[in-house]
């Protein structure tokens, strides 16, 4: 319990800012650039860390709230959801309505802590991302039915449990289809090209980061910390759906499940670097399209 | 239960005492005494019974026909017991600092007559075993909400709303009186019939107590007369109103519903899909408004709608005879009557402290509210994040079980219950967009830059209102920590409304609320040693920079996003059912003068069909009577003349 307990937050503390530097080095390649080392997002934090902060006069300790729950929350969720084959740390029937929620807290701070600065800019990405994010939840959820139905438990150690190999066989379709969902929720709740634009200098077309233009020293740190993070957690869901096998060794589960948060992380570098961003007014559409794809794969193994 | 007699007694006396003491503070201070002492007694009631000791119940005959002065106190009435006493002795609290008696000496007295006569009656009602006795206690409490909602009868607005009111309630009594005829046809008297017991003949009760006591709750397209009497009465009636009174029109289907012995699909499906319709559209239509007190009570028909989804799996559990749904789904159902009880009471009277400081309840005059009204910022802040349904709070924990039910009911065999499951999406989306609300609400007001001279001098609220607030928060967070404390109350009164719940004691659906309390002290705990460490780095930091303004030297406060353009987006999405209204804002020359820009977002159902068809209908009779009445008197002769024709033909053959 306590080793696994260690095993699964030294997996997430120590690789997830990794994947940011995948990315990025994904993006150079096809951009015909050096690009940035695969260890830059390490070396912000640490530089980040010694910094000072400078705080608007107009805020609160609100605007503090914000990076501490952002930070903190993938961490607690990272314990409810299995890395690969390694098991979640802690389950019970229904932890998936508090992973899901959890993420809604964070949401609720990050989004209040923009709201403080009273920035016209940071209220824009705030009414963005909560947007966005309610449009995602119903596909979640969707997805999560669908595991349930197919796992015949209500824990996210049993819906990506050891049966979800044999389960490609008989629903492979409807699998394939919350995959692309799921990689989809990946993309919006990370803030991702086609969705937004972690790299644009123009705050009018931000949705996440202008959000925490304010943030200085640590406390932007622990923001950015957090959403390394984050991205490791919810793309591990995407990761164990598509790599669902058991090797019956922890190390080599391990390995596996860093090599197919690797593989995600190329993947979406190679989107970000192939697509252009969306026009806002396409997002609702596009998520709500995800929604009703996400449907018609639950139809397939409801009826 | 004598002891709740005792209370519902000093709870409806309370107001009477200041009729009698015009000029001497209209005995406020004796009043908010006599309601704390009956919440104590009737709190003291309810936990003995529960415990086992006192008696359960009281019956005495009564001179009206088929009537009899039945009360019983069991578990399922005890749910919706307790919130109403910790309200009711909240807002009576509250009142003194808010509505003190200098200040309104025109009808402070009045309010709290009525506060305290509302109060009792929904004692009476909650314990009523008695169709003519519960039907009296719904009218009194039905009076009493009508002057409550018009206590600052002198304006316009809240004449309206008391009227749109006082029809909306007696409409659905007359649904009421024959759904209880009804019933006692079948039953065979008017008392109560015990759970599970009747047998055949519930189409017609159903759909009559479905459309009274709908009406009464505030479901969807029911819901006119909420948001209008919400807003026009005082802030802490508001409380009672939507914290505790829209809850007996749930206690009433509860309770109606616990009578038949077979439920058939269809009745879990409507009340499935009304509730998903309220949620949803009760919250959108929030998203829309800029009123707080509107805002709030569309929450309120969200939040009936959450409950009705918890109602509707619960049913549906009944009707495939599965008793694990059965039980998530009437136990999530209660449990959220209560949060709701609770956070909704709580967001009213913070709101009530936000109108006291700054005399005004558009969101978009508040804003840094925060720097001055620390204590009513963190309440509403923890109300806020409760009737989001995250966690640690209570929503979080009834919202849980609902969700549970919902995916329990995809393992069922038949295929219209394993579509229930789609309750689980809409409860997501409901819960999304609630959020996306009370980020707006929050941030909107109490965060940023005052919007206006009034928030920029407001002050926090006085002790009474803010000790007030405080057991309303400590509700919310017992039971969002504790979650296990109130499982035994839940399972007993499931077993009230269901004895067929007992089958599901054993394997104990209800066990993994430990994990989610458990859950809740791990967040509060990491997020407070992340706290603590950033408060001791942060500690002398500079804090006197101004904002990032993108270069623009010369930022204004009006330039901060407003209400309306913090959910334009979510309200666009919507706007096949909203139809906001936007009045202005166009830029029409290369050198635009001042302009202004409005957008408001009337009722669907209130404004936009039935005004205009009542009008029309009123149209058609004015046309009529002028034809029928037009002043000549040769047709008048004649009016009479076949009168007298009519009735010489009934008496001669």
């Amino acid at each position: 319990m306590v080793g696994r307990l260690l095993l699964h937050l030294l997996l997430l503390l120590v690789f997830a800012p990794l994947l940011l530097g995948v990315i990025n080095k994904t993006k150079a390649l096809f951009g015909g650039r050096v690009g940035v080392p695969f260890l830059q997002a390490y070396w912000d934090l640490a530089r980040l860390w010694r910094k000072g902060f400078v705080f608007s006069r107009t805020t609160t300790w609100v605007f503090q709230a914000g990076p501490v729950v952002a930070l903190t929350v993938p961490v607690l969720a990272a314990l409810l959801i299995p890395f690969g084959a390694l098991p979640a740390p802690l389950s019970f029937e229904g932890d998936l309505i508090l992973f899901v929620y959890l993420f809604g807290l964070s949401r609720f701070f990050t989004a209040a802590a923009a709201l403080d600065t009273g920035s016209s800019f940071e209220g824009m990405g705030a009414a963005r991302e909560v947007t966005f994010s309610c449009l995602a939840e119903p596909t979640i959820l969707f997805s999560l039915i669908l595991l349930a139905r197919l796992s015949g438990g209500l824990s996210l150690n049993r819906l990506l449990g050891p049966h979800l190999a044999a389960s490609w066989g008989p629903a492979g379709a409807s699998l394939g289809l919350i995959l692309v969902c799921l990689l989809v929720v990946v993309l919006v709740e990370n803030s991702r090209i086609p969705f937004d634009d972690p790299n644009t200098h123009l705050e009018l077309t931000m949705v996440h980061e202008v959000m925490v233009l304010d943030h200085s020293g640590p406390a932007f740190g622990m923001i950015l910390y957090g959403s390394a993070l984050k991205l490791m957690v919810l793309g591990s869901l995407v990761v164990r759906l598509a790599l669902p096998w058991q090797t019956g060794h922890w190390l080599t589960d391990a390995l596996v499940f860093l090599g197919g948060q690797l593989l995600l992380a190329v993947l979406i570098g190679v989107i970000e670097s192939v697509m252009a961003r969306l026009r806002l007014v396409r997002i609702p559409q596009m998520l709500i399209g995800t929604s009703l794809i996400s449907i018609f794969a639950l139809v397939l193994v409801l009826r | 239960m004598l002891w709740v007699l005792a209370a519902a007694a000093l709870i409806a006396l309370s107001g009477v005492p200041g009729l009698f003491r015009p000029n001497r503070g209209g005995g406020e201070r004796l009043a908010c005494a006599l309601v704390l002492l009956g919440a104590v007694c009737g709190v003291a009631g309810v936990a003995g019974r529960l415990l086992g000791r006192g008696v359960e119940s009281v019956t005495h005959s009564w001179s009206i026909p088929g009537g009899e002065f039945a009360l019983r106190l069991d578990p399922l009435s005890a749910v919706f017991l307790l919130p109403l006493l910790l309200v009711a002795a909240c807002g009576s609290v509250f009142g003194l600092g808010y509505w003190p008696q200098r200040e309104h000496p025109r009808n402070g007295r009045k309010f709290r007559l009525f506060f305290g006569l509302i109060a009792a009656a929904i004692i009476v009602l909650l314990t009523a075993r008695n169709s003519l006795l519960f039907l009296m206690a719904w009218e009194v409490m039905a009076l009493s909400s009508y002057f409550l909602i018009t206590t600052e009868g002198e304006k316009g607005e809240a004449r309206r709303a008391g009227f749109i009111y006082l029809i909306a309630t007696h409409t659905g009594t007359l649904a009421l009186f024959a759904m209880f005829a009804v019933l006692a046809q079948i039953s065979g008297s008017f008392h109560f019939p015990a759970a599970q017991t009747v047998a055949g003949g519930g189409t017609v009760i159903f759909l009559l107590a479905l459309f009274g006591f709908g009406l009464k709750a505030g479901l969807m397209p029911l819901h006119i007369w909420l948001p209008g009497a919400h807003a026009a009465a005082p802030s802490h009636a508001s409380a009672l109103l939507s914290g505790v009174m829209i809850k007996t029109g749930i206690y009433g289907l509860v309770r109606v519903t616990s009578f038949f012995a077979d439920i058939p699909p269809w009745w879990g499906w409507t009340v499935l899909l009304l509730g998903a319709l309220s949620g949803i559209f009760g919250v959108a239509f929030a998203l829309a408004q800029h009123d707080i007190k509107r805002l709030l009570a569309y929450h309120s028909v969200e939040n009936i709608g959450i409950i009705a989804l918890g109602l509707g799996l619960a049913l549906l559990g009944r009707s495939f005879n599965l008793p694990a749904l059965t039980l998530l789904g009437i136990a999530g159902a209660l449990l959220h009557v209560v949060n709701h009880g609770l956070f909704k009471s709580l967001l009213f009277l913070s709101a009530g402290s936000m109108i006291h400081a700054t005399g005004s309840r558009e969101i978009d005059h508040y804003g840094g509210l925060l720097k001055r009204q620390p204590w009513t910022g963190l309440m509403f802040l923890c109300g806020a994040v409760a009737i989001s349904g995250l966690p640690p709070f209570n929503g979080f924990a009834s919202e849980w079980l609902i969700y549970l039910g919902a995916f329990g009911a995809q393992q069922g065999d038949a295929l219209t219950l394993r579509l229930a499951v789609l309750a689980a999406p809409a409860l997501a989306l409901i819960g999304g967009l609630a959020l996306a609300c009370f980020v707006k609400v929050f941030g909107i007001a109490f965060l940023g830059e005052a919007r206006s001279a009034a928030a920029e001098q407001a002050h926090e609220a006085p002790l009474s209102m803010r000790l007030a607030m405080l057991p309303l928060l400590a509700g919310c967070v017992w039971i969002g920590l504790l979650p296990t404390t109130v499982a035994p109350l839940l399972q007993q009164a499931a077993i009230d409304w269901s004895p067929s719940c007992v089958a599901a004691r054993l394997s104990a659906p209800l066990a993994p609320l430990v994990w989610v309390g458990g859950m809740g002290w791990g967040l509060l705990l990491i997020v407070a040693m992340t706290w603590w460490w950033l408060r001791r780095r942060t500690r002398g930091a500079p804090d006197t920079v101004a904002t990032w303004g993108c270069g623009f030297v010369r930022p204004g406060v009006r330039m901060q996003y407003t209400a309306s353009s913090f959910a334009d987006f979510l309200v666009g999405l919507f706007r096949f059912g909203l139809r906001t209204e936007r009045h202005g804002g166009e830029v029409a020359e290369l050198f635009p003068k001042p302009g202004h820009f409005h957008s408001e977002t009337p009722d669907s159902v209130l404004d936009r069909l039935l005004y205009p068809a009542f009008r029309r209908t009123a149209l058609v009779f004015i046309w009529l009577r002028a034809r029928v009445q037009n002043g000549q008197v040769a047709i008048y002769l004649l009016y009479v003349a076949v009168t007298l024709f009519v009735l010489l033909r009934l008496v001669v053959f």
